[in-house]
C-alpha cells in the first residue's frame, strides 16, 4: 500500500465575508436529530476501511456526521475515488500536442483542425444493466451524453461495447434484449446517431454483462468550459430535472461485486428520461454560448457531493450549498439523500455573481427549473448547510484527493498460464473435415455474425452526417459544414485479455487503430473503459496492471494518448469474474469523408488481395471456443512495428484513391474477415473466388486470428500500385483471389481442402444468427 | 423558396430540415414552438424528432402548441406543409391529415435504408419524379405503422393521395417489404388539398451523394417548382 497523493487542503484564500476557514479552525458540522450513531459497521456498510475512516478523522480534526460520512463514502469510493487504479492508471501515456485536455475532466477534448475540436468518452454503467437492462443501459447513454455537453461541444455520435453471456440463456437475452432497447431509446429521443461499437457472447459474462457507451461531441475549440468552481462569490445553480430519492449510493453501489442480494439494489438504479435530457442539453449549451456560467458538471455518480466537491477541488476553491434550497421530487428529504440522489438529467453551473437571471431565462426558455442552491467560497471547504445549520464541513482537497490509492500484489492465476500453455496442435492439424460446415456454423456464432439486429434498432442516421454507419470496420460521421470527417471505434477481445491481459489489452489498442486506417482515418486519441473483477483479488490485480502495461505500450508506438475513461471494477457475481476486459474506444480523423473506404467488396472483377502474413496461431480463437469449447492457447502474437507499418499502408493506399474496400481480420479469422466483405450491407452479397497457398494446416489457415492482417480489394489496374505502396512500408501483400458477382458462389482453396458455397447460403446465417436466437426464425426480413 | 421550420423542444431533425432546404437552393428559418412569428413563408415543415417527448402518442402533445395554430392556418388556406416522420404524425394529430401512426409491427424501433416507390408524381411535392420511381432513403421510427379506416383508405387510394408507398428494390410491394405493417404499405400520403404532405422516411437524410442517397432531393425541388415556378435568383 503506498499514500500517493497526500491529502492537502487547498490554499484558503477567504472570501471577505465568506465564513472563512482560518488557520486553526476545526471544521464543525452539526448532527441531525435522528442520524444514525457513527459505529464501526456503519462505517463498513459505506464501503470504508477503519484505516480510511481514520484519515477522514485526521481530515476533519473530528468525527464526521452521518452525512459527512455519506460525502466521504461517495467521493472515495472506488467509482469516484479510483483507490486501486490510480497508481496503474499513471502509466498512460496521456500527452500529445493534439490534446487539449487529457484525463481528470468530464471528457477528454482534442484537436481536430480549423478550429473544432472534439470531445469524447466512454463510461460504464455494468452494475445498474446488470440489474435493470433497460433502465441501466439508458442512463448509461444519458450520463455519457451529459458529459460530452457540459464540456460545450454538442454530442454527434454514441458507440456501445457490450458484452452478456450465452445467448441460449434466457436471462442473457432478457439483459441483451433490454440493454440494447434502453440504449436505443435513449438516443433515439435525444437525436444521436449510433456510430458501432462491438457486442460479444461468451459466458464468462453471464451474470455480469458490461454496458460501456462512448458518446463523441464537436464544438468549436473557444467555446470549451470546465467543470470548475471558478470565481469566488459566483453562484452555484443546480438546473434541469428535480431531486428524488433514486439512485442513492449508485457509485459505491457500483463498486462492489453482484450477488443475490443485488436484485433488492433495483432502487439504486435511476430512472432516465431522454426528453428532459435533450431539453437540458440545447439549454446547456445555450448557457455556455451566453457567457453567463463559468462552469458546469452533471450531477452524475455520486450526485450533487461528486460535482460540487470536484469542481471546488479543481478550482482551489470552496463551496457552500444549501440543500434547503435544492429542488426536489418529494418531501422530507434528508440532506444526506439529498447530497447522494443520483437522479438523473441534473446539471450544477456555476453562474457569474449577477447573472443568475441570464441563466433563469435560458431554462425558463427550455422549460426547465434553475435554483440558486449556493456559492463558490475562497476557503477551500465543501460545506452544507440545511438552511441555517451547517450539516457538512469538509476541506475540499481531501474530499477531492485526499482518498488513498492502493497498489496491490498482483498474481498470475496458476490456472491460466496453464491454459494458455496448453498445446493446440491437435486441433489445427486434425483432418479439418467439412470447411463448408465449419464456416457456416462459425458465421452462425453470434459473437462473428452481423450485429444488424442491434443496430437497426438504433437510430444511425440522424443529424444527417453519418458517413459509415455501423457493421463497418469504423464508423465516420462528417464535420458540418465541411469534408471533414470523425472515425470511431471500440474494440477489446476478453479472451485475448484473459489469456494474456498485457498483450490482450495491446492488441485492443492495435485492433482499433487497424479499424480507424481500414476506413481511412488516421488514429488520434483513446479514450478506455477497464472492466475488471475484485482488484483486492491478486490474479485480478495481476491482470488489472498487465492490461494497463500493455495498453500503455501499444499507445506510445501508435501515438494514441490517453484522454480518459472509467474504471469499473468488482464486475463479479457470486465470486467469480467476467473476463479482464479493457475496451478501447479510439477516435481517428478524415481529412475528406468522400474518400473513406468501406469494409465491403464493391464490384465482381476486382482483385482480392492480402495485407500481413498468416499464421498459425489458434489460441483464443472464435474456432476454438465454438468448435471445442475451448479458450486457450497462446493469443495471437502482435508486432507494434508491423501493425504501425500496416495502417500507414492502407492510410497511404485510401488517400492514393487506389481501393475499393478494406477490413480487418478478426474474430473468426481471414474466412470470415471474407465472409463479411462478401455480405456487404446485405443488399447484393458477392461471390468470390481465393486460394491460399500457405503452408498452414487449413484450419489453423482459415479460422485463426493472427494479427496484422487486411483484406483488401482494388480494380486490376490498381494491383502494382497497391504493391508499391505495401513494399514502401515493408508490408507483406499477396494477391490471393477474384470478386465474383452477386449471389455467386463463395469458394477459398486452401490446398486440398476448402469452403466452397453459395455465397447467400452464408450470408443468410450471418445475418439471422442474431435475430433467430432473439426472435425465432420467423422474423420479417426487408432487404 | 423560404421556408420555416417549427422546432419543438424535442425536435432532432430541425437541422436536417434546414440544411435539406438550404441545399435544394431555399431559405430555411426556424419558428420556435411557442412563438407566433410564422411570417408569410412560401412552405412549412415540421420536421422529426419526439417534439414532447411523446410519451403520451407522437405528436400529441404538439398539435397544442400556438406555433401549430398558426401553421393549421396557413395549411388551412392552401400553404404547403411538409410532416416529415414525427412531422407526420403531428399533422395527423393536428387534424391534416387523415388516419394515424401507430406502433411498428415488432414493437421496436427500426432504422435502416428502405425502398419506396413513387405512386404519384402529379402533386406539389413529387413533380421532380416520375410515378413508379423506387427511391432509397433512410427510415428511423418507432411508431411509424400507418392505419386508417378502411373507407378513408379507399379514399385515399382513389383519389391518387398515397404518394409513396414501401416496395422492395425491384418495387413490388409485399408484407416483407413493409417495414412496419402500415395499412397497404402506405409510406407518404397528401391531403385533399395536395398542399399537406406527410411521409415517415426521411428525405432530409437522402440529400447527398456522401450520405448513401440524393433521392431526398426530389421533394424539395419539386417544392422549389412550385413555389417559384421561374426561379429569378
Amino acid at each position: 500500500m503506498s499514500d500517493t497523493e497526500p491529502a492537502s487542503i487547498a490554499a484558503g484564500n477567504s472570501a471577505p465575508g465568506g465564513r472563512g476557514a482560518t488557520a486553526g479552525h476545526v471544521p464543525r458540522a452539526q448532527p441531525r436529530l435522528g442520524d444514525p450513531e457513527i459505529t464501526p459497521e456503519l462505517i463498513s456498510e459505506h464501503g470504508l476501511t477503519s484505516e480510511e475512516f481514520g484519515r477522514i478523522v485526521g481530515a476533519l480534526g473530528r468525527t464526521p456526521t452521518f452525512t459527512e460520512l455519506g460525502v466521504f463514502s461517495a467521493m472515495w469510493s472506488e467509482h469516484c475515488g479510483y483507490k486501486n487504479s490510480r497508481p496503474l492508471l499513471r502509466q498512460l501515456p496521456t500527452r500529445a500536442p493534439w490534446v487539449i485536455q487529457g484525463p481528470g475532466e468530464n471528457a477528454g477534448v482534442i484537436d481536430a483542425g480549423d478550429g473544432w475540436a472534439i470531445a469524447f468518452k466512454i463510461e460504464s454503467h455494468n452494475h445498474p444493466s446488470a440489474v435493470e437492462p433497460y433502465q441501466g443501459a439508458a442512463t448509461g447513454v444519458g450520463g455519457i451524453l451529459r458529459d460530452i455537453f457540459t464540456m460545450g461541444a454538442r454530442p454527434i455520435a454514441t458507440l456501445d461495447s457490450l458484452r452478456f453471456g450465452d445467448l441460449d440463456d434466457p436471462r442473457a437475452r432478457y439483459l441483451f434484449a433490454g440493454v440494447v432497447r434502453g440504449i436505443g431509446d435513449y438516443g433515439n429521443c435525444v437525436g444521436i446517431p449510433n456510430l458501432g461499437g462491438e457486442v460479444h457472447f461468451e459466458r464468462a459474462y453471464d451474470g455480469n454483462p458490461l454496458v460501456n457507451a462512448m458518446a463523441i461531441g464537436l464544438m468549436r475549440t473557444d467555446r470549451l468550459i470546465r467543470g470548475e468552481a471558478r470565481g469566488v462569490g459566483n453562484t452555484l445553480m443546480a438546473v434541469g430535472a428535480r431531486t428524488g430519492r433514486d439512485g442513492i449510493h449508485g457509485a459505491t453501489f457500483a463498486s462492489e461485486e453482484l450477488s443475490e442480494e443485488t436484485e433488492a439494489k433495483r432502487p439504486q438504479v435511476q430512472v432516465g428520461d431522454p426528453f428532459t435530457e435533450k431539453l437540458l442539453l440545447e439549454a446547456s449549451l445555450e448557457l455556455i454560448e451566453s457567457g453567463a456560467i463559468t462552469g458546469i458538471q452533471d450531477m452524475g455518480a455520486a450526485g450533487l457531493t461528486s460535482s460540487a466537491a470536484e469542481m471546488a477541488g479543481r478550482a482551489g476553491n470552496g463551496v457552500e450549498i444549501d440543500v434547503a434550497r435544492m429542488p426536489t421530487r418529494e418531501l422530507g428529504m434528508t440532506p444526506y439523500e439529498i447530497l447522494l440522489s443520483e437522479s438523473q438529467e441534473r446539471m450544477l453551473v456555476v453562474a457569474q455573481r449577477g447573472q443568475e437571471d441570464d441563466v433563469r431565462r435560458i431554462l425558463e426558455k427550455w422549460e426547465l427549473e434553475a435554483a440558486v442552491v449556493g456559492q463558490v467560497t475562497g476557503d477551500g471547504m465543501f460545506r452544507v448547510l440545511e438552511a441555517d445549520t451547517v450539516v457538512a464541513d469538509i476541506p475540499a482537497g481531501p474530499l477531492t484527493r485526499g482518498c488513498p490509492t492502493y497498489e496491490r500484489e498482483g498474481i498470475e492465476d496458476p490456472e491460466i498460464a496453464g491454459l494458455r500453455a496448453r498445446s493446440l496442435s491437435e486441433f489445427s492439424r486434425g483432418p479439418g473435415g467439412d470447411l463448408s460446415r465449419h464456416l457456416l456454423r462459425l458465421v452462425d456464432s453470434p459473437n462473428v455474425a452481423s450485429k444488424r439486429w442491434v443496430v437497426r434498432q438504433y437510430d444511425t442516421t440522424v443529424r444527417a452526417h453519418s458517413v459509415v454507419r455501423p457493421g463497418g470496420d469504423a464508423g465516420v460521421v462528417r464535420i458540418p459544414g465541411t469534408l471533414r470527417g470523425i472515425a470511431a471505434t471500440t474494440d477489446c477481445n476478453g479472451r485475448y485479455c484473459y489469456l494474456h491481459p498485457r498483450r490482450g489489452a495491446a492488441i485492443a489498442v492495435a485492433e482499433a487503430a487497424r479499424n480507424l486506417a481500414c476506413v481511412g482515418a488516421a488514429p488520434t486519441a483513446v479514450t478506455n473503459n477497464l472492466n475488471f473483477g475484485n482488484p483486492l483479488n491478486p490474479a485480478i490485480y495481476y491482470q488489472m496492471r498487465e492490461a494497463v502495461l500493455g495498453m500503455a505500450e501499444a499507445c506510445r508506438v501508435f501515438e494514441t494518448p490517453v484522454t480518459g475513461g472509467n474504471v469499473s471494477l468488482y464486475n463479479e457475481t457470486e465470486g467469480v469474474a467476467v473476463y479482464p476486459t479493457p475496451v478501447i474506444g479510439m477516435v481517428g480523423l478524415v481529412d475528406n469523408v468522400e474518400r473513406v473506404c468501406r469494409h465491403a467488396f464493391a464490384q465482381a472483377g476486382d482483385q482480392i488481395l492480402l495485407l500481413g502474413t498468416n499464421r498459425d496461431e489458434l489460441g483464443g480463437s472464435e474456432y476454438l471456443s465454438v468448435f471445442h469449447e475451448l479458450v486457450a492457447g497462446e493469443p495471437p502474437r502482435l508486432d507494434l512495428m508491423a501493425e504501425r507499418s500496416l495502417q500507414q499502408a492502407i492510410l497511404a493506399m485510401i488517400a492514393d484513391g487506389l481501393l475499393s474496400s478494406a477490413h480487418d481480420c478478426a474474430e473468426g479469422g481471414l474466412a470470415c474477415a471474407l465472409v463479411e466483405a462478401s455480405a456487404g450491407d446485405g443488399a447484393m452479397p458477392l461471390g468470390i473466388e481465393v486460394e491460399l497457398a500457405d503452408p498452414i494446416a487449413p484450419v489453423a489457415l482459415l479460422f485463426g486470428e493472427s494479427q496484422g492482417r487486411a483484406i483488401i480489394s482494388c480494380g486490376p489496374e490498381q494491383v502494382e500500385p497497391v504493391r508499391v505502396v505495401a513494399a514502401r512500408h515493408g508490408v507483406p501483400c499477396s494477391e490471393i483471389g477474384e470478386v465474383g458477382k452477386p449471389g455467386g458462389r463463395f469458394r477459398i482453396r486452401a490446398g486440398t481442402s476448402g469452403v466452397d458455397l453459395p455465397v447467400r447460403d452464408l450470408t443468410d446465417a450471418f445475418f439471422r444468427a442474431i435475430s433467430t436466437r432473439m426472435d425465432g426464425p420467423a422474423e420479417v426480413a426487408t432487404a | 423558396m423560404r421556408v420555416v421550420v417549427v422546432r419543438f423542444p424535442g425536435s432532432n431533425c430541425d437541422q436536417d430540415c434546414h440544411r435539406a432546404v438550404e441545399l435544394a437552393g431555399g431559405r430555411a428559418r426556424y419558428v420556435w414552438h411557442r412563438d407566433r412569428d410564422l411570417g408569410d413563408p412560401d412552405a412549412v415543415i415540421l420536421p422529426g424528432g419526439f417534439s414532447y417527448g411523446d410519451y403520451l402518442r407522437a405528436g400529441a402533445i404538439a398539435r397544442f402548441s400556438p406555433a401549430m395554430e398558426d401553421v393549421v392556418r396557413f395549411a388551412r388556406n392552401g400553404g404547403p406543409v411538409l410532416g416529415i416522420c414525427n412531422g407526420f404524425q403531428i399533422a395527423c394529430e393536428a387534424g391534416l391529415l387523415p388516419g394515424a401512426l401507430i406502433r411498428n409491427r415488432t414493437l421496436r424501433f427500426h432504422s435502416f435504408d428502405q425502398h419506396l416507390r413513387v405512386e404519384s408524381a402529379d402533386t406539389m411535392w413529387t413533380s421532380a419524379y416520375e410515378s413508379g420511381r423506387v427511391l432509397s432513403m433512410p427510415v428511423a421510427h418507432g411508431e411509424g405503422n400507418y392505419e386508417a379506416d378502411p373507407r378513408t383508405l379507399e379514399r385515399l387510394e382513389g383519389e391518387g393521395r398515397v404518394v409513396f408507398r414501401y416496395v422492395d428494390l425491384r418495387g413490388q410491394a409485399s408484407e416483407e417489404s413493409n417495414p412496419n405493417g402500415s395499412a397497404r404499405s402506405i409510406a407518404g400520403i397528401v391531403n385533399e388539398g395536395g398542399n399537406v404532405m406527410g411521409l415517415m422516411p426521411h428525405p432530409d437524410r437522402a440529400m447527398e451523394t456522401v450520405l448513401g442517397s440524393v433521392d431526398g432531393q426530389g421533394i424539395f425541388q419539386s417544392l422549389a417548382t412550385h413555389v417559384s415556378p421561374v426561379d429569378t435568383r
